[in-house]
């Protein structure tokens, strides 16, 4: 009797090891990402991962890898095995379409508000009591202002950047482009550093204390004022800015490698809860769930938001401004 | 205990020198001052500044940024790198010198040549030539991905361009004093009947010894403080792919002061070990 109990235990433990083994599984995610969203993944994978343990019991951890968008992209591209990405805009995400098919061609309608669960837009900031009394894009292109902004050619945000600068020249000239070409090319005579990444021009403003003015994310511009004190910095909202979409998706082809397409959906579908959101507001990105985006909606100041399809959408941007010997390389090559 | 003679060493010959030898004064001093200040400026300074940075908020912060498990996971890779590269690049190292200094053949300058290419080239290029090999759209990607081997952008990628990268350092430090020893006392070790393993064992590698530890603790200092072609080839995933150096940029980009320094002290205390080993080793050396 006793030897038969002895088995039964035995059986049983074994039976609830094999039980437990086959509900708890270990995923490990790789989520490629943009400079700006250190923060933000950074709280948000935790709450995932509690969300999903909750509701499978599997073990999820997310590992991170920040840098500037395009360079990210290029990475993926490169064999950089991300489950997902979340790039600061659409054009770097399409290139894993168009260079090797690492994903479906209509990625953008796999996920709500074109695969962008939070927006955010481009502001000034500049050194505590404006010494220079900058209030909008004008300002910051008069000869001697010190600008700091990352290069376009490898950062997201700069291409933001780069586009808002643009649309505010277009408005202001009558949607002329030769002005708004110089415009620009005014713009990036005064920059004193190009970083890859907009992570780096932050640095570079802040810890090196290098130029009056740094063109950055709102939701950049707001962490630096809580990291390093509001009583050193000033957020200058223009009067006209770009809406940025950064977007997100799971990498499919890597994805399904791995065996990780369900847990990499849920995770990017996760960032539009309520839950996600609110993360999302309180690290200074703009919401896109309703409720939550009026509920942070006093921490950001109104202004014009130009969208991107004024620009006849990413690819027809990147083509005009930023392709080699696009308008960049030419005000850049020459403008300096 | 036996006391032997003093010994004559240079310095104390250069006080023997007739005055009008030597230089005046002022120059003297201008000199050694002129090279203190540098040094100070440039070295010191740096240095003393990464402690006091890493220790600016208390040791308890210090130390809970230097055991954060992302700086562990960089502190441990970092140490595979160097535990792979150093011994393959030691071997390497002997086998090329000996190869150079002991054996005529065709080609022997452009062997030459190619062992001081990692010097010439810079770093981001070595690590970008990996990419372009073993990248997913690189010449070998296809193959690798068919075959599911994973190196750029994981730790074989890392290892390869650190490899590269210290290649030099060992024959670079052996070919001078192997050329300058010549080979009389191997050829009298082979002619008593020593095999091979036996003269190298016996013969070269006590005299190269000294040059041979000097050269390994440099190819160590660099394989441990490679920033540039690591930085390419890494993909820098928090917790996996990131080395102390991309560790250290990691955490200043993430507005953690502390943990920069902290990270960067652990390279700075590394950086002094390596200075005293290698003033002993010069000691030894001379005083051999």
């Amino acid at each position: 009797m006793n030897k038969n109990l002895i088995r039964t235990v035995v059986a049983a433990a074994f039976a609830l090891l094999a039980v437990g083994h086959s509900h708890a599984a270990d995923v490990n995610l790789l989520n490629v990402s943009y400079d700006p969203t250190r923060e933000l993944y950074k709280e948000y994978n935790p709450v995932f991962a509690k969300y999903w343990l909750a509701k499978t019991g599997d073990k999820v951890t997310i590992n991170q890898s920040h840098a500037g968008s395009g360079k990210q992209a290029r990475s993926v591209l490169e064999g950089l095995e991300a489950d997902v990405v979340t790039l600061a805009l659409g054009y770097d995400v399409d290139q894993l379409f168009e260079k090797r098919k690492l994903i479906p061609e209509n990625w953008q309608s796999l996920l709500p508000n074109n695969s962008s669960p939070y927006t955010s837009t481009i502001v000034l900031l500049v050194r505590k009591g404006n010494p220079l009394g900058i209030k909008d894009w004008n300002d910051i292109v008069k000869p001697g202002v010190s600008i700091v902004t990352p290069n376009p050619k490898t950062s997201g945000g700069a291409r933001w950047n780069y586009l808002a600068a643009w649309a505010y020249a277009l408005k202001h000239n009558n949607n002329d482009e030769a002005a708004a070409t110089d415009f620009v090319a005014k713009l990036y005579k005064n920059a004193a550093v190009l970083d890859t990444g907009a992570r780096g021009s932050t640095t570079t403003f802040i810890e090196r204390e290098i130029g009056d003015v740094l063109i950055t994310w709102e939701n950049e511009a707001y962490l630096a004022l809580r990291e390093f004190g509001a009583d050193k910095y000033e957020i200058i909202t223009p009067s006209l800015s770009i809406l940025a979409e950064p977007p997100v998706t799971v990498v499919e082809d890597v994805a399904r490698k791995h065996g990780t397409v369900e847990v990499a959906t849920e995770y990017l579908k996760y960032l539009y809860s309520k839950e996600g959101q609110d993360l999302i507001g309180k690290n200074y990105y703009r919401p896109t769930d309703p409720e939550i985006a009026a509920k942070y909606a006093k921490q950001f100041q109104p202004l014009e938001l130009v969208k991107i399809e004024a620009f006849g959408g990413w690819n027809a941007a990147q083509k005009k401004h930023f392709a080699d010997d696009g308008v960049f390389d030419q005000i850049y090559g020459t403008g300096k | 205990m036996s006391h032997t003679p003093p010994k004559i060493v240079p310095a104390k010959l250069a006080l023997r020198q007739p005055r009008a030898l030597q230089d005046p004064t002022w120059v003297r001093w201008l000199l050694t001052a002129t090279a203190v200040g540098f040094i100070s400026l440039f070295i010191c300074l740096p240095l003393g500044l990464v402690i006091f940075q890493a220790l600016s908020k208390g040791i308890s912060t210090y130390w809970s940024a230097l055991t954060q498990d992302d700086t562990l996971s960089a502190i441990n890779l970092t140490l595979l790198v160097a535990l792979v590269t150093v011994p393959l690049n030691t071997v390497f190292g002997v086998a090329a010198a000996w190869a150079i200094t002991r054996f005529d053949f065709k080609g022997k300058s452009l062997l030459t040549t190619l062992i001081d290419l990692p010097f010439s080239v810079s770093p981001v290029i070595s690590g970008f030539i990996f990419v372009l090999l073993f990248g997913a759209e690189g010449w070998f990607g296809e193959w690798l991905m068919a075959h599911d081997i994973k190196i750029i952008f994981a730790v074989p990628g890392i290892i390869l361009a650190t490899l590269f990268i210290t290649f030099p350092f060992v024959a670079r430090q052996l070919i001078p004093l192997m050329q300058e020893m010549g080979n009389q006392e191997e050829e009298a070790a082979l002619s008593l009947g020593a095999s091979g393993w036996k003269t190298f064992w016996a013969v070269t590698l006590p005299n190269i010894k000294w040059a041979l530890l000097y050269g390994v603790l440099l190819c160590n200092a660099r394989a441990m403080g490679e920033f540039g072609a690591v930085s390419v080839v890494s993909g820098h995933i928090r917790g996996l792919t990131n080395t102390l150096p991309l560790h250290v940029e990691v955490n200043y980009n993430d507005y953690d002061v502390v943990g920069a320094f902290a990270s960067a002290s652990i390279l700075a205390a590394l950086a002094i070990v390596t200075l005293i080993l290698k003033t002993a080793l010069e000691w030894k050396q001379a005083t051999r």
